[in-house]
């Protein structure tokens, strides 16, 4: 399974050597957790094993949710507040499992910006980040869906407001909207799709995530440096590498519970800050709500979604091109997935060859921007669809898209990195002078 | 301390929060210090009874409060007996005996009276950070604006004036978004009398309503803080254990030779 070569897994008792002739299943927890990962990984690396806990987290809870919770109209949102008020543990739960989404997003968002910065996209690596990318859009699925479950104002208007991009597509979106929501509208058909679907879509989400670590355990993890480990023999990979555990899994433990503290000070003392307050109003097909917002998460997009409006240049003339078959409204939709599937491309837009960042001096400042950018969109997402919120929205999408589609083809060619360390053995020892004379 | 530890870890969310512009159509919610807030907060179980005290002889009669059952009332401090009699002055139809009957611990407050006044179960989260329509959950956090805070600007926020539209009366109030309310002011001050002499003046009318309001919306608001406590207790010191730990275990690899 590893292109590194390792210590080999070795049956001891007989019982060891039975199973393994049978089914080699020790060898496979051996050689996850001997795995040889690059010594110099520093705290960014952190975030893949808080979200294997978020994912773990989410089924768990959810899985108990489930057994208390009513998918249907007139019962869904009275099944919550039975679930706050009479179900034993039932409020603690619930606000585990609310803000639990929040921080499964929280940290997918550093870990896909790590992954951004320090190139772990590029060769050979980017099957992990087409993985990661999908695994990103189904977290979105269940995530919206899971919104919906408790049927409140804010549940039934995002759901209305989100289908209705599908309507959005020409000729076949009214029967696609349809087919979605099982109706003419979002109602019980929808609400009882919504739950199975967000029951199953963490299973497969579980599935994608073990074929994510599958391909990273091939090609070997990403580094600071974007040096590859040294790999001709086994002397060698020990230079550059410690054993997954117990090196990096209590690293990674101790920054977990770190991340828990703050976790369950928000479930707490909090617990309601993250989500929007109308959602404690039960779903009113005739009330719309003033302002209708999605989860903090989905802010980004939803700026980009909203930023196109019919009076936007490159809309009119997208929509002049194709014979008014893509309206404001479409562009929009595609400007949103074209968003998500720009940065799923980066493997193959960013023409550099340097991997990491830290050695990218013009890179750098582009990047900063981009998480700048990602933030002022967040930002955007949640303010109301009017000047100036929305020309600045544009100036910021355009950058989402230049920076993507333009900034990265371009550096690769113009920017001369900066010195390189050869190792990662030559990375760490700069860091930790004394490990250079072992004491013999 | 860990309002302000959380204040800085959500620094990144911050922005999304600071949006709601001001604009003249958003009320004003003043902030209240409640008993129960803050990480170590606790019902102030005196000024809860006041509160459903005030609900009972004005609130309830138009609102109800389909969600909350009348037995969680001993949270309140009450008896079981006094919960039960409590219970008795409310009907609820029984389809067993096709006929009313009085309520019981296990049945739920009584539903609203009039179509269009609003349940009030879960009304101080609803309205929290709520000061106009773009009013989010983190207002709480920055503004110190929750629910039972917006209740209060309500209750206390009308000027005596009203106006006719669509046959409709509206009554003005200052802290409502639009600045016109269709609920008649419900209070003036000396509404009800208190058993324990405690004032009852408009505004301590207002907050203790507000605080019963809370409880009715978040009856285990004790429990999962002590949940909340309780974790980031325990997780702190294995935080700090898998720290010594960690250290203990890179000792070697970083520095051999005082290993």
């Amino acid at each position: 399974m590893s292109g590194i070569p390792h210590d080999e897994y070795e049956p001891k008792s007989g019982f060891e050597k039975w199973l393994h002739e049978r089914l080699p299943i020790v060898e496979l927890v051996y050689n996850t957790f001997m795995f040889p990962t690059p010594k110099n990984l520093n705290w960014w690396w952190i975030w893949g094993i808080v979200l294997a806990f978020a994912l773990v987290l989410q089924i768990v809870t959810g899985i108990v949710l489930a057994m208390h919770y009513t998918p249907h109209v007139d019962l869904a949102f009275a099944s919550i507040e039975h679930i706050m008020r009479n179900v034993n543990g039932g409020a603690v739960l619930r606000y585990v499992h609310m803000n639990g989404a929040s921080l499964f997003f929280f940290a997918v968002y550093i870990h896909i910006f790590r992954g951004l910065f320090y190139g772990s996209y590029k060769a050979p690596r980017e099957v992990t980040w087409i993985i990661g990318m999908l695994i990103y859009l189904a977290m979105m699925a269940t995530g919206f869906m899971g919104y919906v479950l408790p049927w409140g104002q804010m549940s039934f208007w995002g759901a209305t407001v989100i289908t209705g991009l599908f309507g959005a597509i020409p000729f076949v979106g009214d029967a696609l909207q349809t087919w979605l929501l099982g109706g003419p509208a979002v109602g019980n058909p929808t609400l009882n799709r919504f739950f199975s679907l967000h029951y199953l879509l963490p299973f497969i989400i579980a599935a994608l995530v073990v074929v994510h670590i599958w391909a990273f355990h091939t090609t070997g993890n990403n580094n600071p440096t974007g040096v590859e480990v040294r790999r001709k023999s086994k002397e060698e990979v020990k230079k550059d590498t410690l054993p997954f555990w117990p090196y990096f899994v209590i690293k990674d433990v101790f920054a977990l519970a770190v991340i828990l503290v703050v976790f369950f000070a928000v479930v707490g003392f909090m617990p309601n800050y993250l989500g929007h307050p109308d959602n404690y109003i039960e779903a009113n097909p005739l009330a719309t709500p003033a302002h209708i917002v999605p989860e903090w998460y989905f802010l980004p997009f939803y700026a980009i979604l909203r930023a196109f409006t019919a009076d936007v240049w490159v809309v009119q003339i997208a929509s002049f091109i194709t014979g008014g078959i893509v309206d404001a409204k479409f562009f929009g939709v595609l400007a949103m997935f074209g968003a998500i599937l720009v940065m799923a491309l980066v493997p193959w837009l960013d023409t550099s060859r340097v991997r990491s960042g830290k050695y990218r001096p013009m890179f750098k400042w582009w990047f900063r921007l981009l998480v700048l950018d990602f933030i002022i969109l967040m930002w955007l997402g949640a303010q109301p669809a009017e000047p100036p919120y929305s020309d600045w929205a544009l100036i910021a999408t355009a950058y989402w898209f230049g920076y993507f589609l333009i900034i990265l083809p371009l550096l690769g060619v113009i920017e001369k990195p900066a010195k390189m360390p050869e190792t990662i053995e030559e990375d760490f020892l700069a860091h930790y002078p004394d490990a250079k004379t072992p004491a013999e | 301390m860990i309002r302000t530890f959380v204040l800085s870890a959500l620094s990144a969310l911050a922005l999304t929060a600071g949006g709601a512009m001001a604009s003249e159509s958003e009320g004003h919610v003043e902030d209240i210090a409640f008993s129960f807030e803050g990480p170590f907060g606790v019902w102030d179980k005196a000024q809860l009874q006041r509160g459903l005290q005030v609900y009972t002889e004005v609130c309830s009669a138009c609102h109800g409060m389909k969600y909350v059952p009348l037995r969680d009332l001993t949270d309140l401090g009450y008896t079981d007996a006094e919960v039960r009699a409590y219970a008795a002055q409310f009907e609820i139809y029984d389809p067993e005996l096709d006929d009313t009957r009085p309520r019981t611990p296990v049945d739920h407050f009584p539903e609203s009276n009039l179509e269009n006044a609003p349940d009030l179960s879960l009304m101080a989260k609803k309205r929290a950070g709520f000061h106009g329509p773009y009013g989010t959950g983190l207002n709480q956090l920055f503004k110190g604006i929750g629910g039972p805070e917006y209740i209060v600007s309500i209750l206390t926020g009308y000027t005596g004036e009203e106006k006719e539209q669509a046959g409709t009366t509206f009554y003005e109030n200052v802290n409502f978004p639009g600045g016109w309310i269709a609920m008649a002011q419900p209070l003036f001050g000396e509404d009800v009398e208190f058993a324990d002499g405690s004032p009852n003046d408009l505004h301590n009318e207002a907050e203790d309503v507000a605080a019963f309001l809370m409880w009715a919306a978040e009856p285990k608001l004790m429990v999962r803080k002590y949940v909340g406590f309780m974790a980031v207790f325990f997780l702190t010191i294995l935080a700090v254990l898998l720290y010594l730990t960690n250290k203990r275990i890179w000792r070697p690899i970083k520095h051999p030779n005082d290993a």
